[in-house]
């Protein structure tokens, strides 16, 4: 598919543009935003909101048309790129584990599975209003 | 953080979102589209990583700055939240309950045990 690689390069670099801005944004909350009790509930609120617009931006789309041209670019440039870098599953990943082997286990129950059903919620929520008329 | 260096965790978050999608695609192309099985394997791998550059940061191993660099940026736009979110909705809408549970339920233990042998990796290191 000669056709999809000459077309890769810009594709990438509407991710990179996009993953630069949403991970300046996710850094520069997270110098703002302290920790609570350990908890890191800038990460909780990051990820919860970014999983409520990526649902939204998909669902919009996807009631525009087909994922080509301009909306694909979009697509790219907004949800793979600033939404995917705003958001982070390592960060989460770890500080749980970081609760847990500090004892803290409540705290770490309730912080991942806490994020991780808020975000079904977030992206469930954003996808039925994105997908509505 | 310094500006220089908040600069640097931005440019690596960008490459990080660059490589989660030039990864998934790839994956996607040999799997199909069934289960998010790209997004699955970023998270995962990321989670292990961040485990170890986490680690050696506590232990004064890892410069700051380069746990900044590398794990807010770089690893925080490698992986990602949002979509396993959406795949994971989208797999509830698609009537597939068991592949929602493993992506929705099982898959972020995971990530949270992957996590913790990094820890103990670089406990050990």
């Amino acid at each position: 598919m000669p056709d999809s690689h000459s077309r890769t390069l810009p594709l990438a670099a509407a991710v990179f543009a996009g993953g630069t801005a949403g991970t300046s944004l996710r850094a520069g909350i997270g110098l703002v935003v302290p920790s609570l009790h350990a908890v890191p509930v800038a990460t909780i609120a990051i990820n919860v909101v970014g999983a409520f617009a990526l649902g939204l931006l998909l669902a919009t789309l996807g009631r525009r048309g087909s994922d080509t041209g301009g909306r694909r670019t979009i697509r790219l440039l907004l949800g793979t790129g600033v939404l995917g870098g705003f958001t982070t599953f390592s960060a989460l990943a770890v500080d749980t584990a970081v609760l847990a082997g500090r004892g803290q286990s409540l705290e770490a129950v309730l912080y991942c599975a806490g994020t991780v059903l808020a975000g079904l919620a977030a992206a469930a929520a954003g996808s039925r209003i994105g997908g509505a008329r | 953080m310094t500006v220089p260096v908040f600069v640097l965790v931005a440019l690596a978050g960008g490459a990080g979102a660059t490589v989660r999608f030039l990864l998934d695609r790839a994956i996607r192309a040999r799997t199909g589209a069934a289960f998010p099985l790209g997004t699955v394997l970023i998270n995962c791998s990321g989670s292990l990583l961040l485990g170890v550059i986490a680690g050696l940061a506590a232990r004064a191993v890892l410069p700051e700055a380069v746990h900044l660099v590398a794990g807010t940026g770089f690893l925080g736009g490698y992986t990602t939240f949002s979509a396993a979110s959406v795949e994971t909705v989208a797999l509830l809408a698609g009537r597939r309950g068991a592949l929602a549970v493993l992506n929705g339920l099982v898959v972020p233990v995971v990530t949270v045990l992957l996590a913790a042998v990094g820890l103990g990796i670089a406990a050990i290191g």
